[in-house]
């Protein structure tokens, strides 16, 4: 990708912006934007971390000591809840804000104002959600998949709370794509061909048009769940002519190509990052652009992997089988591709490459185990064990995570015009490196030895590893706030950064100073 | 500020906000495609809910079947609900009568209603009955007891490797849903 300008933005207006609170309530512009949702799912990330701390502790040891089951119940569905749609979907969201505009030479996001609604709802949602833990009867306790008829028959008063924050969830997540997709087809600056696009914008295009695709189901299914639980239809109850396993269709009809929409946007990321520390092109990079766009298209065909205990046809389940085990083939694709850009390179290893690196290796150990509960006659013992959720957090917190602290430090320096502490950030990365393999690698020993998921007291046998696991936990959970430290050392100040701190790295983004000021390529730059 | 030529953000605005309006309806579609595909499969061990017919239906005698029966009440279902035979064994194409055991345990006038899965859940398709209490809903008084009949026959085209067919039924309370009429005056189900 060579995006060269030839005209600089030559920033002979001011940074005039609005203070105090109104400037971040009435803002519409991006980097305000931006800013606001990245603090705001790092502040979820805390408060569903501090949930998963909440489980930890209650497995620490068998038995029941902290909470009572029902509240268990309700700190794994909200843990999860938090973590999918305030954690990660934001934090991606608030790195589009910031980064899109200035990758594409654009000053600002298409629709400046719906792209103010899209946050400013977001913090309505979460509060409705969490307010619910404290009403009578408790919060939602059937797990992030909600799975009739556990929420519908058998949910506690408060499940039109979780409905209507869901909604909300849906209608900013919707409007956020609406505005990516917009902004990327019609503000990129002449000459910026689809081709010449950094991957990061490339893989967010992509996920905005799942976004749009998928979460009006979502709002279509969560509607379903609130008719049948209060207004008397029978979507999902079987004495009305309904069916409960058609929820799971549908909600997984949604809920795969959601968990591609957690993960394009880090192979995004990373992909800007191992070519600027290898000081290298990126191989292959059309083949990059292809390989998503192909995991985006399969997503919407395996969904039922997820249901193969529910009693499926064998042609049904060799179906979702194979095409599960296809998705294999465009990822291996892209982690062939980095571990290609990497050889050969003049390679460093500052805190933003070494997270990009600690990604290929532990979200390819995710992938294998996703492999292994592709395949329908082993998933009959692996279903619904630790075996499970093994899988998906090496996918999700050392993939989608790790991806957004990787480029956290990357960007900071952009962001605050201050390099951060090298050395209290890789501490940080250190630190939660290993701490996330003591929590995540001993539950494929749990789950392959049959402990269920979703359970606050276990069979004595699984007690060691359990103490390992709640240690790394802990641990895990203790090592993020090193990154807080560092974030507000960098905003505070440090050693001033230069336009562009990483010297192998490419794109118009390192073409405006840092801090990037109030309003970039007001003067759309010439790409040749 | 040097002014770029951009296109029509409305136009591409607008086709988006119609994907979403229609996959927002797509999930509301999947409710009726589910059934439909289901009824051509015969995937999820859903039985007709017509009548079939008894005439001329050809017996296999060199073959028999066992057919097992459940009778499951739904947790808010105050009935005793259980077949009179656990299991009998049929040849295909032969019809029988068999009957379950009802009682309302309560002190409530209340309507059942039982639906069918059969298991394995392609044998549905080969299971035909030609009178079931499944087809209407049940009223039952307060400490009453009956015995509804069911008609069957097995398909004599049930594929080889199915020797055992199981048919259970759920009975549920839809008393509030449809309220409670004379007890004698829908029993037969015709």
């Amino acid at each position: 990708m060579s995006t060269m300008t030839d005209t600089h933005d030559d920033h002979d207006h001011h940074d005039h912006k609005p203070t105090g609170i109104t400037r971040w309530l009435y803002t519409t512009n991006h980097k305000d934007i931006g800013t606001m949702y990245l603090w705001f799912s790092f502040a979820m990330f805390l408060i569903g971390g501090f949930m998963a701390m909440v489980i930890r502790a209650e497995l620490y040891q068998p038995g029941l000591q902290i909470v009572n089951p029902d509240f268990f119940n309700q700190m794994t569905t909200v843990h999860g809840l938090i973590m999918v749609f305030g954690a990660v979907m934001p934090a991606f969201v608030g790195l589009a804000n910031w980064m899109i505009p200035m990758m594409i030479g654009a000053p600002d996001m298409a629709l400046p104002r719906m792209n103010n609604w899209s946050f400013w709802i977001l913090p309505f949602a979460f509060a409705v959600l969490l307010s619910s833990l404290f009403m009578e009867g408790g919060g939602p306790n059937f797990g992030w998949t909600f799975y009739a008829p556990l929420s519908t028959t058998y949910s506690n008063d408060s499940t039109a709370f979780f409905v209507f924050s869901v909604h909300i969830m849906g209608m900013s997540s919707i409007m956020g794509a609406i505005n990516v997709v917009v902004t990327i087809m019609n503000m990129r600056a002449p000459g910026m061909t689809f081709m010449k696009m950094p991957l990061f914008v490339w893989t967010w295009l992509i996920t905005a048009f799942l976004l749009i695709a998928v979460m009006p189901v979502l709002a279509g299914v969560v509607t379903m769940l609130l008719t049948d639980k209060y207004f008397g239809t029978s979507f999902f109850e079987a004495a009305g002519g309904g069916d409960p396993v058609m929820f799971q269709h549908i909600f997984w009809f949604f809920g795969h190509p959601e968990v591609y929409i957690m993960i394009l946007p880090a192979f995004g990321i990373v992909s800007s990052i191992i070519p600027a520390f290898s000081r290298k092109q990126l191989f292959g990079y059309a083949s990059m652009v292809y390989a998503t766009a192909s995991i985006a298209l399969l997503s919407f065909i395996v969904w039922a992997h997820h249901m193969f205990t529910t009693g499926m046809p064998v042609a049904g389940e060799l179906f979702f089988m194979y095409a599960t085990m296809l998705i294999s083939v465009p990822t291996g694709v892209k982690v062939f591709n980095w571990v290609a850009t990497m050889w050969r390179g003049s390679l460093t290893f500052e805190t933003p490459m070494l997270f990009a690196i600690a990604f290929v290796i532990l979200f390819t150990i995710g992938g294998f185990s996703g492999l292994m509960l592709a395949v329908t006659p082993v998933d009959f013992q692996y279903h619904d064990t630790y075996f499970v959720v093994a899988h998906f957090h090496y996918v999700l917190v050392t993939g989608a995570i790790f991806s957004i602290m990787a480029g956290a430090y990357y960007w900071l320096p952009k962001w605050t015009g201050y390099m951060y502490d090298e050395g209290l950030a890789k501490t940080h990365f250190w630190c939660s490196l290993i701490s996330v393999n003591v929590l995540f690698f001993p539950m494929h020993f749990v789950g392959l030895a049959g402990m269920p998921r979703r359970i606050p007291d276990y069979s004595l046998q699984f007690a060691d590893f359990n103490k390992i696991i709640s240690i790394g936990g802990f641990a895990f959970g203790l090592s993020q706030l090193i990154f807080l430290v560092v974030v507000i050392k960098c905003i505070k100040g440090g050693k001033k950064a230069p336009a562009k701190p990483w010297d192998g790295a490419e794109g118009l983004e390192w073409e405006v100073p840092s801090p990037a000021p109030y309003h970039t390529f007001s003067t759309p730059p010439e790409i040749k | 500020m040097q002014q770029v030529d951009r296109p029509d953000n409305n136009k591409l605005i607008r086709k988006l906000v119609l994907i979403v309006i229609g996959m927002f309806g797509f999930g509301f579609a999947l409710v009726p495609l589910y059934d439909v595909f289901c009824d051509i499969t015969g995937l999820n061990g859903k039985t007709s809910n017509t009548a079939a017919s008894a005439k001329n239906i050809k017996v296999d005698k060199q073959r028999t079947v066992t057919v097992e029966f459940l009778g499951i009440t739904n947790k808010n279902m105050p009935w005793e609900f259980k077949p009179q035979n656990r299991r009998i064994e049929v040849h295909p194409g032969e019809v029988k009568l068999v009957h379950f055991y009802a009682k309302n345990e309560s002190i409530n006038n209340l309507v059942g209603q039982a639906v069918p899965s059969v298991s394995p859940g392609l044998a549905a398709g080969y299971f035909n009955k030609i009178e079931c209490f499944c087809f209407n809903r049940q009223p039952l008084a307060a400490g009453t007891e009956t015995l509804m009949p069911l008609t069957f026959y097995v398909d004599v085209d049930l594929p080889a490797d199915i020797d055992t067919l199981t048919l259970s039924y759920t009975m549920y309370d839809v008393t509030a849903a449809v309220g409670f009429e004379s007890p004698h005056s829908s029993q037969t189900g015709e």
